[in-house]
C-alpha cells in the first residue's frame, strides 16, 4: 500500500518536473508561429505601402484652365458643321492662341515651342470632342481645362528636383518659370484622373490609361470563366462520381496534378502552336489568352471541385440513392449542389490567378501595343499585368506612378476575387 | 432473475446455460445455420449468399427468407456482416467498388442481382434507413417529396401535399413538425430526423424497408419512439432491422438471425432465440460472454 503510495507520488513529481518543459516548448512554438505571421504581413505592408505610395499620385492630373476661343474661321470657314471637315481643323493652332496671350514676352521658334509643350499634345482631341459633343460651341470663348504634359504633371506633383542640375532635368528654369506664374494665377489644377480608367494605352504617360487593358482582361477572363468553368466542373464530377477507380484514372488524376505545376511560359508556348499557328485564331485576341489561361485554370478548379464534392458526406449519397435516386440524380439533385460553394471558390480562384497571369499572354502577343479598346474577344488586347509590365518598361517618369497605379487597381480586383471566395467559403461551409 | 419473468417479458436475457442441452448442441467451431431459414409466404428469399470485399470474405454461404409483414432482426457482435448482408438486400453494396456479391437474392421470385435488373425500381421497392440521421440539407416537405417527385407518384401540388402528410403521419412525425414544413430537416432533433428519414422510406411506398441501427445515434426516448413506429409499420411493410441491442431485436421483432464472422449462425422465432438458442454461440453472443 504505501509502496503503490510512493510511485504514485513520484509519478505525479515527474509530471510536474516535465510541465515546465512542455509549456516552455508551447511557448517557443507561438512565438515562432506568430513570428512567421508578422513577418508575412511586414512583407505585405511594406509592398502595399510602396505601390501605393508610388501610385496613388498618378489618381489626379494636372491640368490648366485656359480660355479658348473657338474660332469659326479655323474650325469650320465654310459654316457647314460637317463633322469630318471639323475634325481635320487645326485645333492645335486654337490651343496655343490662350497661352501666347498670356505670355505675351515669349519669342523665338525654341521658346515658342518650349511653351506649346506645357500642354498635352491630346489638348487639342479635347477641343474637338467638345466640339463634336456640342458644335453650338462654335464661335464662343470657353473655359477649358486641358491636359498638361507629362513632364509638367511631374513638376507640378513634386516628381522632378527644381533644384538639380538643369542638364539632369527634363524642364529648364524658364519652363518652371511660365508654370509657377500660371499657377500663382491659379489655372493649375489637379483634378480626379478619370482619362485613367477609360483611355487606353498611348505614347503619351498624360493620356495613357488602362481602360484598354481592363476590357482586355474582362474578355480574356470571360472566355477562361465560360470554358474553365464548366469544363472543369464536368471533369470533376466525372472523375469524383462516375469514373471507376483504376490505373487509368490515377494516371489521369496524375496528370492533372502535373499540369498544375507546369510553367506557365509553357502553356504560353503550346497556345502559341496550337490555337494561332494550326487553328489560325488571331493573334494578341482576348479568346487565345482566355483559351490559353484555361488551360491553366482548368487543374486548379478540378483539384477543388474534386474536393469539394470529396467533402459532401457518403450519407447524402447514400439517402438518395435509398429513396431510389438513380447516380445521376442523386449527384446532379444532392453531391453538386452541396458542392458547388466549394467548386465557386476554387473558381475564383482559379480566376484570380488567370487575372495575374503575364508570361502565356506575352508568348501569344497580348504584349503588343494597342491604343485602341478592345470592343469584344477578337479585337487584338492586352491586360493588366501585361499593361503593368509594359510601363514598367518605360523611360517617362510618369510612367513609374501609372505603373504602381494599375498594380493598385489589379490588387483591387484581386483582394475583391478572393474576399468573395473566403467569404462565400464561410457563408456554406458545413450545412449538414 | 426468475424463469418466470423471462417466459413473462421476452425483452430479458436467459441465464447462462439456463435452457442448453449440451449434447445435441453445434460446435462453435460448426457455422452451419440451425433453425429454419425458410418461410412458407417469402417475400425475399436469398440462398448462398456470398459477400466479397477484395480478397475478404465478408458473408459465407447464408440462407434466409424474409416474410411478408414481418421484423426480422439480425443480431451478431461487431464486424460480423449483418450490415452488409441487410445491405445486400437492396444493393447497396453496388456503390462499394471492391465489393462482390455471388448467389442468389430474390424479391418475389425476381432475382435482385440479374444483369438486366435496374436498381432504381428496386431501390424504390426495397427502401433503407441508415445508421445515422441522414435528412437532405433541405426543407423538411423537400426531404418527404424527394422520392415521390422522382418517381412521379405524385403530381401536382396537392397530391404531393397530401403523400407528405400521410408520410410524416405515419413516421409519427406530423404533429410535430406541421408548422415548419419549410424548415430544413437537419435543424430537426436526432430522434425527430430518424423518423423524418423513415418518413421519405414510406413516402416512396417501398414494400420491404431496411433499417440498419436505426436507433444507436438516438437517446433512450427517441429510440423508444423509433420501435413503437416499426411495430406500426408491420402492418404495412415487412421489415429488416439490423441492431447493436438485443434488447430491441427482442422488443421489435418476430424472427431474429444471428449472424457470427460473416455465417448465418441461427435463425429462429425471437422468442425462442432469447430464451433458448440452440447453437452455442448465439447463447454466448445473447448472454454477454462476448459482442
Amino acid at each position: 500500500m504505501a509502496d503503490s503510495q510512493t510511485t504514485r507520488k513520484r509519478a505525479i513529481d515527474v509530471v510536474n518536473a516535465s510541465l515546465k518543459k512542455r509549456y516552455a516548448r508551447e511557448a517557443r512554438f507561438r512565438r515562432v508561429g506568430l513570428g512567421a505571421v508578422i513577418l508575412g504581413l511586414v512583407f505585405v505592408s511594406v509592398l502595399f505601402l510602396d505601390i501605393v505610395g508610388k501610385g496613388y499620385t498618378a489618381f489626379v492630373q494636372t491640368h490648366v484652365e485656359l480660355e479658348v476661343y473657338l474660332d469659326p474661321a479655323i474650325i469650320d470657314p465654310q459654316g457647314t458643321r460637317d463633322m469630318q471637315a471639323i475634325a481635320r481643323a487645326n485645333f492645335r493652332k486654337i490651343v496655343r492662341e490662350p497661352l501666347k496671350e498670356l505670355f505675351p514676352e515669349v519669342s523665338g521658334r525654341r521658346d515658342k515651342r518650349a511653351l506649346n509643350k506645357i500642354l498635352s499634345s491630346g489638348a487639342p482631341y479635347q477641343l474637338l470632342d467638345m466640339v463634336r459633343a456640342d458644335p453650338a460651341l462654335i464661335g464662343q470663348r470657353v473655359s477649358v481645362d486641358l491636359l498638361v504634359d507629362d513632364d509638367i504633371d511631374m513638376l507640378v506633383k513634386g516628381h522632378i528636383d527644381r533644384n538639380a542640375p538643369p542638364a539632369d532635368r527634363r524642364v529648364n528654369d524658364k519652363v518652371i518659370g511660365w508654370v509657377d506664374r500660371l499657377d500663382e494665377q491659379g489655372l493649375i489644377k489637379s483634378k480626379f484622373n478619370t482619362g485613367f480608367f477609360t483611355n487606353g494605352d498611348s505614347r503619351e504617360p498624360e493620356l495613357a490609361g488602362i481602360g484598354g487593358a481592363v476590357a482586355g482582361s474582362f474578355y480574356t477572363l470571360l472566355v477562361t470563366l465560360l470554358l474553365s468553368f464548366p469544363i472543369g466542373v464536368a471533369a470533376a464530377v466525372y472523375l469524383e462520381e462516375f469514373a471507376p477507380k483504376n490505373r487509368w484514372t490515377d494516371l489521369i488524376e496524375v496528370n492533372i496534378n502535373n499540369l498544375a505545376a507546369v510553367p506557365s511560359i509553357v502553356f504560353g508556348l503550346l497556345g502559341l502552336a496550337m490555337f494561332i499557328n494550326l487553328f489560325g485564331l488571331p493573334r494578341s485576341a482576348p479568346l487565345v489568352g482566355g483559351l490559353v489561361l484555361t488551360l491553366m485554370t482548368l487543374p486548379t478548379i478540378i483539384i477543388a471541385s474534386r474536393a469539394a464534392l470529396k467533402s459532401v458526406p457518403p450519407s447524402i449519397r447514400e439517402a438518395a440513392l435509398g429513396v431510389g435516386a438513380s447516380r445521376m440524380q442523386t449527384v446532379f439533385h444532392h453531391v453538386v449542389p452541396l458542392a458547388m460553394p466549394g467548386m465557386l471558390t476554387g473558381t475564383i480562384i482559379g480566376m484570380a490567378q488567370a487575372l495575374g497571369e503575364t508570361a502565356p499572354l506575352l508568348m501569344i502577343g497580348m504584349v503588343a501595343f494597342i491604343v485602341d479598346i478592345p470592343g469584344g474577344p477578337m479585337d487584338p488586347a492586352t491586360v493588366l499585368p501585361v499593361q503593368v509590365y509594359l510601363w514598367a518598361d518605360s523611360p517617362e517618369r510618369a510612367f513609374v506612378e501609372r505603373t504602381s497605379a494599375a498594380i493598385i487597381v489589379l490588387l483591387g480586383f484581386l483582394i475583391a476575387m478572393n474576399t468573395i471566395a473566403v467569404i462565400m467559403r464561410r457563408r456554406f461551409e458545413r450545412r449538414w | 432473475m426468475t424463469t418466470a419473468n423471462t417466459a413473462a417479458a421476452d425483452v430479458d436475457v436467459p441465464e447462462i446455460g439456463a435452457t442448453s442441452d449440451a449434447g445435441s448442441r453445434p460446435l462453435d467451431d460448426d457455422f452451419r445455420t440451425v433453425g429454419n431459414v425458410r418461410v412458407g409466404d417469402p417475400r425475399m428469399t436469398c440462398s448462398d449468399v456470398n459477400v466479397y470485399y477484395g480478397d475478404k470474405h465478408a458473408i459465407k454461404h447464408v440462407d434466409l427468407d424474409i416474410a411478408e409483414n414481418e421484423v426480422i432482426a439480425m443480431i451478431g457482435p461487431s464486424g460480423c456482416g449483418k450490415s452488409t448482408f441487410l445491405r445486400c438486400l437492396n444493393r447497396m453494396n453496388d456503390t462499394i467498388e471492391i465489393c462482390r456479391v455471388t448467389g442468389e437474392i430474390k424479391l418475389d421470385d425476381q432475382d435482385i442481382y440479374d444483369k438486366r435488373l435496374d436498381v432504381v425500381p428496386l431501390r424504390a421497392q426495397v427502401g433503407m434507413v441508415f445508421q445515422k440521421p441522414n435528412p437532405f440539407p433541405k426543407s423538411i416537405y423537400d426531404n418527404i417529396a424527394y422520392g415521390p417527385r422522382i418517381h412521379g407518384l405524385a403530381t401536382g401540388r396537392a397530391d404531393l401535399d397530401e403523400v407528405v402528410e400521410r408520410s410524416l403521419t405515419k413516421a409519427g412525425l406530423w404533429e410535430e413538425v406541421k408548422d415548419r414544413l419549410d424548415q430544413p430537416g437537419t435543424g430537426l432533433s436526432g430522434g425527430q430526423q430518424q423518423r423524418l428519414c423513415i418518413a421519405r422510406t414510406i413516402a416512396v411506398e417501398p414494400e420491404v424497408i431496411l433499417m440498419d441501427e436505426p436507433c444507436s445515434a438516438l437517446d433512450p426516448i427517441a429510440t423508444a419512439k423509433v420501435e413503437e413506429l416499426i411495430d406500426e409499420l408491420r402492418e404495412n411493410y415487412t421489415i429488416a432491422i439490423v441492431t447493436h441491442s438485443m434488447q430491441q431485436a427482442a422488443r421489435v421483432s418476430q424472427r431474429t438471425a444471428y449472424f457470427h464472422l460473416g455465417h448465418l449462425v441461427e435463425v429462429g422465432e425471437t422468442t425462442q432465440i432469447f430464451t433458448n438458442p440452440s447453437h452455442k454461440l448465439t447463447e454466448d453472443y445473447i448472454t454477454g460472454r462476448f459482442g
